[in-house]
């Protein structure tokens, strides 16, 4: 059933949620505290590699207002390691993280000690009071010498490399060897993170004598969590209950299983009393997934016209210490992704999954897809450059037309089977973008010297996929007071997804907006659920919804054909009545009032993926004095199928470009030789503020439709990410032509502008593409 | 993080701060707005077992001027330079420079006194006392004393203070009309700390020369600087862009700061020239260059 | 065990006694003490700005603040911004404009914004991103924010305008 008529889908309804977080009565993990309450502290290992020899608690267990002091000795015998919830390559579950540190730490903030106490301060006195020897071993501070394996991070696993694998099809050494242009780089991508506002916390309330574990502050994947820890508690999953509660913000890196997510909720077991752990920023920076390392060393092939007939290349990621959930995405996808929107005859990519003694890494929005676009879009305006091509000309002629959609592009991830883009506009998308920019009145400014400023401008096509499957499940409910309910599985880690939800069941029951409520997340609403990534609350949870409703609008009638005598083929719904055909009607409260609560089950399962695509551009002016880098315009485009909420989707766009110019020209975890973090706080790690990005744009299309779900839906918040590095890069080089600067790594710092800028005064650099 | 553990102490009278300070010597730590220390005792990089809360001993929060001298006192906070119209005319480059100072909210509790302790060489006040030669007073057990900007920063974090001593007020020289002047600074965004700044000030010969030249620089070495070489291009000669160039050069000539995270040494010397070049060409009234 | 010290604070128009570890923050003195958990912790060094509260009139990090130096003062909260069940001006402008997701940093900025707009009712756009460049956001990308904070000028107009 789709929704009936568009009363709400589509507009731009004010967020129901809104009411809560303006009036500061919203609850945060931080913000709950049962009685009887104790905090815990984390003591975590200052050295990246090393063996632990004695852990002395004794003083810290002596300090006034110490409950215990747990290290892997009080767990037991088999310390638990953190499953891998996505992305099973072969290999990766070789180097799971135990929940706590036992024989050897591995990287700079692993835990190896938990304090709980009366407060927290007195928890991190405690802390500091353990005596913690460790030898230290050889750090690892890059793939490289990851790869060379001198030192190993598993000795039992005889290296370092958690994976080797090759992807791709088409007879690309022929096609290489005969192509009339060719030419290769090296790319890389920075170590960066999404870096939330409100950091991780846990909250965990044993009953010992129902048995029975309740773990607050949980979010994104529930369910997935709630099996995890029940494995590692030895407890049935049915005694856990895994509650969500207002969360500030995931963008991929809250609410992955951590190590925390065992850690507090066993001391509160053992303790018998509730536990709270809130991460603060200096752990956040050093124990949330980090992501995007990658290096990429990639290979076009071209006719002299600009048709590309081969990409080729290799992803060389630094993973870390650990694989934890969903470590293998990143690279995974970075290699999928390079492939891009565009019609490619022969691809191949090699992928190295190499584990150093740094913070483990896990997905951070669009994760693989920010590098595998910068990789290729900025080799394509290389290649275009080469060929005295119009860039723009060079990407319409290789992109994917829309006759020839659906689109397969193989089977380039090892872990899933082929998969096809499904449909699409891409040369539309491209063009709304231009359209939208300006860029035929900005085309002047391309690479020109105004008032000593370097112009360029950037263009970036992407295409990017959303809605995993496999599953997503809702019950809706009409409560005695009117009111439906709608219990979904899908998390809200802070989009505003309580009103979308209640959005598109307001259409589907042409019931007002105002009479539904959304519980989420929470294991406690349903048997299962999947959770919120990969853009997929929209278009799992909100075509659960459709089917939900459609059920709940069947009881309805059951319910109501009992009242009136009839049947319930003949009772009709229609603004929140049911009414038979002797034109007795009853509202929903009354109803509800004389029948008891009525309820049905919703289910949406699909395992084909959405795939939105869009382009973006930026206008950049350079003060090659100082390196800095102004963004003077940027728009995003995309088309997501169809926008619930549209004020919504414009945030969620808007948003996610800042971050990506973030990711660009800030954001950046700086490791030294050691590998030491050397960042760990904000005023050292730099986030985007309100004055750094304000001329940013988004244009939401809602052109083609998704045909793998009833709304057309392909999810939203990604694709205002996945180009910019690309585009943004692509307009640094633009407007440096002339001194010969190609900004192939990032992040694009001032101070690395203007060495680059230095080189390229000082050097003419060597050729690295041929034309036969 | 949460602080570690301190006693605290909010003495009302001047002297009874000091005595608390000579009683409990390095254990101790003042604090004011705490906009310095209390991230580091956040972070338990400072950890003071002794807390002397100076922040309501009256008398230390005046702006005066006195025969043409601008005394500001310890417990002045950016926000009051900030909304001073008598400093906006008396001294209007600590204002700019005071503009510049981290954020809005820090600037509500942040204080001159506090920042001029804390000696970050990469901040505005330490580098506009150096500048205009400001006399930094100090009161400790012995009574007080007048310490010349230039002999309170002896390193990175570090000034000549004794563990008892707390300054009281800074003493800015009279500030005459006319000046020529100008603030300028790089971060890496608004409200950090600078990667390099310059303060600059001269005053009109009746020839257009430029005389009495003080030119200051933070962020390019362990203390705030006073460039003396760039001075000396500049002192007695009309500025013209070959002066602008020549004192370019000299700035980035005279600093030699050391590579960190956020920089190489490179690139805040080149930085520094960049910013001085900017700096002399908006107090002379000449167009800004933008040119390699 | 350290001696607690009495903290006196008229929050948000009542008055509140608490006793508090001296090295306990103003913030969490307001969020544990009080329980005016409205007031969110996302740095507890002073930079991200979601921990803004009025302090006798200026904004203020209460993550750099022992509540023992804050004894005696005026505080508000975001609690304090709106009356029951109406939002202000600023508030619904904010939800009029999206100007908030996740809604974690959102407190700090009404508090933020609501001093500037009393004491400068006609900040444009570049001082409201230059005064807000001290409260992160890591949601909305701040376009929306402005957005709101201009459109909430009038209100503070009117107000300066009517003594």
């Amino acid at each position: 059933m789709t929704a009936a008529r568009n009363v709400y889908v589509g507009q731009e309804v004010e967020r129901t949620e809104d009411f809560r977080f303006l009036t500061g009565r919203g609850t945060f993990v931080d913000d709950y505290e049962p009685a009887g309450l104790l905090h815990a502290a984390i003591l975590r290992s200052p050295v990246a590699h090393g063996r632990i020899g004695k852990i002395d608690t004794a003083t810290a267990l002596n300090l006034s207002g110490v409950h215990a002091v747990l290290t892997a000795a009080d767990i037991g015998e088999d310390i638990p390691t953190i499953p891998i919830r996505l992305a099973p390559i072969a290999g990766l579950e070789r180097y799971l993280q135990p929940v706590i540190a036992h024989g050897k730490v591995r990287y700079v903030g692993e835990p190896v000690a938990v304090v709980v106490a009366d407060s927290r301060a007195v928890a991190e006195d405690a802390a500091a009071e353990i005596n913690l020897a460790i030898e230290p071993l050889g750090p690892i501070s890059d793939w490289r010498t990851s790869e060379a394996d001198k030192v190993l991070l598993f000795e039992q696993n005889g290296t370092n490399v958690a994976a080797r694998y090759s992807v791709g099809f088409g007879d690309i050494d022929d096609i290489f060897t005969s192509a009339e242009y060719t030419r290769r780089e090296f790319f890389r991508a920075h170590r960066h993170t999404a870096v939330p506002m409100e950091t991780r916390g846990v909250v965990a309330e044993w009953d010992e004598t129902a048995g029975r574990l309740i773990v607050n502050g949980a979010t994104k994947v529930t369910f997935f969590n709630r099996r995890a820890l029940a494995a590692m508690m030895q407890m049935p999953e049915s005694a856990i209950d895994l509650i969500e509660l207002d969360v500030g913000g995931g963008f991929g890196v809250r609410g992955e299983f951590y190590p925390e997510d065992f850690l507090i909720p066993f001391a509160a077991r053992k303790i018998k009393r509730p536990i709270k752990w809130i991460e603060d920023r200096l752990e956040h920076l050093q124990a949330a997934n980090h992501s995007r390392e990658i290096d990429c060393d990639l290979e076009i092939a071209c006719n002299r016209d600009g048709t590309i007939l081969a990409l080729r290349g290799h992803i060389s990621a630094d993973m870390g210490a650990y694989t934890r959930t969903n470590s293998g995405v990143v690279p995974a996808k970075a290699a999928q992704f390079l492939h891009g929107p565009y019609r490619i005859p022969a691809v191949r990519f090699g992928v190295s999954i190499c584990m150093t003694s740094k913070t483990p890494v896990g997905t951070y929005r669009s994760p693989g897809r920010f590098e595998a676009n910068f990789f290729r879009e900025r080799l394509i305006d290389m290649a275009a450059r080469d060929l005295r091509i119009d860039p723009i000309e060079f990407r319409r002629k290789n992109l994917i037309s829309k006759a020839e959609l659906p689109y397969s592009i193989g089977r380039l991830v090892p872990y899933e089977t082929e998969t096809a883009y499904d449909t699409g506009d891409y040369h539309a998308g491209l063009d709304k973008c231009l359209e939208a920019f300006g860029w035929d009145s900005k085309k002047k400014l391309q690479g020109r010297k105004i008032d000593g400023r370097y112009h360029g401008l950037g263009i970036a096509c992407f295409v990017e996929s959303g809605g995993a499957g496999p599953r997503e499940n809702v019950r809706m409910t009409l409560d005695r007071d009117g009111l439906i309910t709608i219990a979904i599985g899908s998390s809200v880690l802070g989009q505003g997804l309580e009103t979308v939800f209640a959005q598109i069941a307001a259409d589907a029951l042409e019931f007002p907006f105002e009479n539904f409520r959304v519980l989420h997340g929470s294991t406690t609403l349903l048997t299962e659920g999947f959770g919120t990534y990969h853009s997929r609350a929209v278009v799992m949870g909100g075509s659960a919804i459709l089917d939900g409703a459609k059920n709940l609008q069947a009881a309805i009638q059951e319910a109501a054909a009992l009242q009136f005598n009839c049947s319930a083929g003949d009772v009709k719904i229609q603004d929140g009545k049911a009414s038979c055909p002797d034109s007795r009607s009853l509202n929903f409260t009354e109803l509800a009032a004389a029948a008891g609560p009525i309820s049905a089950e919703g289910t949406f399962a699909n395992t084909k993926r959405t795939y939105t695509y869009g382009a973006h551009a930026a206008h950049v002016a350079i003060d090659a004095r100082t390196g800095h880098v102004a963004v003077l315009d940027y728009m995003a485009v995309e088309d997501i199928g169809r926008a619930i909420n549209p004020a919504l989707v414009h945030g969620q766009s808007l948003g996610a470009v800042v971050q990506g110019l973030g990711g660009v020209f800030l954001d950046h975890l700086l490791y030294d030789a050691n590998a030491q973090l050397l960042n760990a706080s904000l005023a050292d790690y730099l986030l985007p503020t309100a004055t750094d990005f304000p001329n940013v744009r988004g244009v939401t299309m809602q052109l083609c439709l998704s045909p793998s779900n009833p709304l057309g839906a392909k999810g939203a918040g990604e694709g205002g990410m996945v180009a910019v590095a690309a585009s943004t890069a692509n307009a640094v080089a633009a407007a440096l032509a002339s001194l010969g600067v190609e900004p192939n790594e990032l992040p694009l710092t001032p101070p690395r502008i203007w060495r680059l800028i230095q080189q390229a005064k000082l050097t003419v650099s060597p050729p690295t593409s041929s034309v036969e | 993080m949460k602080a570690s553990r301190f006693e605290y102490f909010r003495p009302t009278r001047l002297e009874d701060a000091i005595a608390l300070l000579v009683e409990h010597g390095s254990e101790a730590k003042a604090i004011a707005g705490g906009q310095s220390l209390v991230p580091m005792m956040a972070f338990r990089l400072a950890e003071p077992r002794f807390l002397v809360d100076i922040g309501r001993i009256p008398g230390l929060n005046g702006i005066a001027t006195d025969h043409g001298v601008i005394r500001i006192g310890a417990l002045v906070r950016w926000r009051d330079i900030e909304r001073s119209p008598e400093l906006q005319v008396a001294h209007p480059l600590l204002v700019e420079a005071v503009r510049h100072i981290a954020h809005y909210q820090i600037r509500s509790r942040g204080t001159v006194g506090g920042s001029l302790a804390h000696a970050d060489p990469a901040a505005e006040m330490p580098g506009i006392a150096i500048a205009c030669e400001a006399e930094i007073v100090v009161a400790g057990p012995r009574g007080q004393r007048a310490v010349p900007a230039i002999g309170l920063f002896v390193g990175a974090l570090s000034t000549s203070l004794e563990s008892d001593e707390l300054i009281v007020e800074v003493r800015l020289p009279p500030w005459r009309d006319n000046r020529r002047w100008a603030f300028q600074e790089f971060s890496r965004r608004r409200g950090d700390f600078a990667l390099a700044g310059v303060a600059l000030f001269y005053d009109n010969g009746k020839d257009g020369q430029a005389t009495d030249v003080h030119v200051g620089a933070i962020g390019v070495g362990d203390t705030p600087l006073r460039l003396t070489a760039v001075e000396a291009a500049i002192e007695g000669k009309v500025v013209t862009e070959t002066i602008i160039r020549d004192a370019s050069a000299a700035a980035s000539e005279s600093v030699h700061p050391a590579d960190d995270i956020h920089a190489s040494g490179d690139y805040r010397r080149a930085l520094v020239g960049v910013l001085t070049e900017r700096a002399l060409a908006r107090a002379a009234g000449l167009p800004l260059r933008g040119d390699i | 065990m350290t001696d607690l010290a009495t903290v006196q604070l008229k929050v948000n128009g009542k008055a509140f006694e608490a006793s508090v570890e001296p090295r306990t923050t103003l913030a969490d003195c307001l969020r544990h003490d009080l329980k005016l958990t409205g007031t969110h912790i996302g740095c507890e060094h002073g930079v991200c700005g979601a921990c803004t509260v009025i302090v006798d009139g200026a904004p203020v990090r209460s993550c750099l603040m022992f509540a023992v130096q804050a004894d005696g003062a005026d505080v508000t909260t975001v609690e304090g911004l709106s009356h029951g069940d109406a939002l202000s001006p600023l508030q619904a402008a904010f939800r009029r404009h999206h100007a908030l997701q996740c809604g974690f940093c959102t407190p700090g900025i009404l508090t933020t914004t609501h001093v500037l707009l009393s004491e400068e009712p006609d900040a444009d756009a570049d001082r409201i991103r230059e005064v807000l460049s001290g409260n992160i956001c890591r949601c909305t990308g701040y376009i929306q924010i402005i957005e709101a904070v201009l459109d909430a000028r009038a209100a503070y107009k009117q107000k300066t305008d009517t003594p």
